[in-house]
């Protein structure tokens, strides 16, 4: 809208700000938490502005050298862990959406809407209703505390695929026909057209897939029991001990923030491909 | 080397009893460098018979022969063919470079054949500076001519063409009908061309196959199917406006339709039911004793020349009339003369041509 009203300029700001506020607050309060000792921050009130301790604390909940009552396990092993799997889950996810979309749209083979619909129909069946059978199976694999349990059964979506069919289905026909006519095999032409020309829903895809991977939350909470394999979501979890016990909340805050950094990082690095993913109609 | 043969082509969708049959049984046999165009109506089969000679859909009966070899089980890539689509199916992604050299990569040609091949292409087509960019920065026209440029970096035995300029504006088309013919001349590369335009059809056609609900009605050169149409559908398709068919009862030198009673200059071929046709062009109007009346009901001017529409008998009939010429006024009814060396017979069941008993002035056209 093009309106020339300085009070409503003045007012939209103000909602604005307030809006940000509203949202930053909080992480800012996990900030200044973490730059904090701990008997500081349980004092009331608790301080506003950051404090002196912020290297001691970040160095302290990397290296896992200062025990609180919870547990001290070392928070960048744990970042590498869900690093591992939030990318392995991000890429595994694309990588088999892609395939079976290519397959569903592209090629007519006995069942082939049985098998879509097969795959339609994992959409009502997240993590959280098939975790007691999924778990079994896992367990019997001796796939516990690996990056194999971890990852492997949140890998298969639904969502990507259809996604994915979505986007092929716009695909003229006649580019198909033309790289048959090329003389492009079926996976010559998904490699060379179609995955370059998905490349900004892959993008938006791996940004979503990639946060959902790093934000795991019960599915890890089962299958990791040590700390080595713990992400870093369930090591907060982990270093928070229960009843009145006395928590180092400022490196866990601190953990808090370093949990936050690389889906953060990882949004604001692919943020325009993001938006031009989920907007793109122009191919 | 590029000559192609199809015989007794038969196209059906399903199978058994159900099964949808939409080309019966299509023969004809194109000679190597011929531009042969294939024209009819939407949904008349004719992109469909061009898709089973490219090998994109499967042939349900039949053979089809390209440069002596039969290729109803062959890849498109393996049958020496190239195509032109009518949305041009350029790969978005790719450079103009690209999207001409893709499939002399694919092939494995070295990288120096594949430069010359493309600035060759490139240069026949004036893309030169066009070959860094991405397709969507091209306006329609110059996309056609990447379109084109792909098909002759592969140097085929035979370019097929489906509708390649039913995207571009009236202008742009009548160009790049020039360019194609011009193009052709040049490579004289065998062409199968499809398309619903006559005009298309007439003027790039050196032979032209006219098909009709999976049938072909006639083949023949631009100058045959116009002069002599095999069949009542040829004679109302080609030609703008169409001839004028009326149905009658022909007995000597009368015609008698919807009441009406046409005199002849000669005798009709035979005496029965037949279909008069005679296009507008090959009328004028005279005095209205010894012509046919015509009841005018609306005239069109189009510049050079006026249409009088009316009614003879009970048939619509069109009239072209110079527009220099006196015209008559709407609901005036006025004499026709046919040149009775353009008169066309049709038998009016099987609506096939018959031929005019020999006459005196009947030259061949």
């Amino acid at each position: 809208m093009v309106e020339r009203r300085p009070l409503l300029t003045f007012l939209t700001h103000t909602v604005l700000l307030i809006g940000v506020a509203i949202v930053a607050f909080p992480v800012y309060l996990t900030f200044v938490a973490s730059t904090h000792t701990a008997q500081d921050i349980v004092q009331a009130p608790m301080p506003i502005v950051p404090g002196d301790q912020f290297v001691h604390n970040y160095v302290a909940a990397l290296t896992g050298s200062e025990k609180g009552a919870g547990s001290g396990a070392p928070v960048g092993r744990m970042m590498w862990v869900s690093l591992v799997s939030a990318l392995v889950i991000a890429i595994g996810k694309i990588a088999i959406s892609l395939l079976s979309a290519f397959a569903i749209v592209y090629f007519r083979f006995p069942f082939r809407m049985f098998f879509f619909w097969a795959i339609f129909i994992t959409l009502m069946l997240p993590v959280e209703v098939r975790i007691f059978p999924t778990y079994k199976v896992i367990s019997d694999l001796h796939m516990l505390n690996t990056y194999a349990g971890l990852t492997i059964p949140l890998i298969a979506s639904a969502t990507a695929t259809f996604l994915f069919r979505q986007f092929f289905l716009t695909v003229p026909d006649e580019l198909a026909e033309a790289a048959r006519v090329d003389g492009a095999g079926p996976m010559r032409f998904f490699k060379d057209v179609l995955v370059p020309l998905s490349a900004t829903s892959i993008a938006a895809l791996f940004v979503i897939q990639f946060i959902y991977g790093w934000n795991q939350y019960l599915w890890p909470l089962l299958v990791t029991t040590e700390e080595s394999m713990y992400p870093v979501v369930i090591g907060i979890k982990r270093m928070i001990a229960g009843g009145d016990a006395q928590n180092a909340w400022n490196l866990v805050m601190a953990t808090a923030i370093l949990a936050m950094l690389p889906p953060a990082l990882v949004v604001v690095l692919m943020q325009k491909w993001f938006v031009k993913g989920l907007v793109d109609t122009e191919k | 080397m590029g000559a192609i043969s199809l015989r007794n082509i038969v196209k059906r969708y399903g199978t058994g009893p159900k099964a949808n049959q939409v080309i019966h049984g299509v023969g004809a046999e194109i000679a190597d460098g011929e531009f042969v165009v294939i024209v009819g109506p939407s949904g008349c089969g004719k992109s469909t018979l061009l898709r089973m000679v490219a090998g994109l859909e499967e042939i349900s009966a039949g053979e089809i022969w390209i440069a002596g070899v039969k290729v109803n089980d062959k890849e498109p890539s393996e049958r020496d063919i190239a195509m032109v689509f009518q949305n041009y199916a350029l790969y978005p992604h790719m450079t103009v470079f690209d999207n001409m050299a893709y499939g002399l990569r694919i092939a494995k040609v070295p990288m120096s054949e594949i430069r010359t091949r493309v600035d060759q292409a490139a240069k026949i087509l004036e893309l030169g500076p066009f070959l860094a960019r991405k397709p969507r920065e091209l306006s329609g026209g110059q996309r056609q001519r990447v379109a084109m440029g792909r098909a002759i970096v592969r140097k085929p035995a035979v370019f097929l063409f489906d509708e390649p300029l039913s995207n571009l504006d009236a202008k742009l088309r009548a160009q790049t009908r020039l360019e194609i013919q011009k193009l052709h001349g040049e490579l004289r590369t065998t062409s199968l061309f499809v398309t619903h335009d006559q005009v298309e059809a007439m003027t790039l056609a050196e032979r032209m196959v006219v098909m009709n609900a999976g049938r072909i009605e006639q083949i023949g050169t631009p100058d045959e199917v116009y002069h002599r149409p095999a069949t009542t559908f040829v004679a109302g398709f080609i030609g703008s406006p169409p001839m004028n068919l009326v149905l009658g009862e022909a007995k000597g030198a009368s015609f008698q339709t919807g009441g009406q009673h046409l005199p002849l200059a000669a005798p009709a071929p035979r005496d029965g039911a037949l279909v008069l046709g005679v296009r507008p062009e090959h009328v004028e109007i005279v005095e209205q004793a010894p012509g046919w009346p015509l009841r005018v009901q609306a005239i069109e001017m189009l510049g050079a020349e006026r249409l009088i529409y009316g009614t003879l008998g009970e048939t619509l009939f069109t009239v072209r009339l110079d527009a220099t010429l006196a015209h008559p006024k709407i609901g005036d009814v006025v004499g026709l003369r046919a040149d009775p060396a353009h008169l066309h017979w049709f038998d009016a069941t099987t609506s096939a041509r018959v031929e005019a008993r020999p006459v005196a002035t009947t030259a061949a056209p």
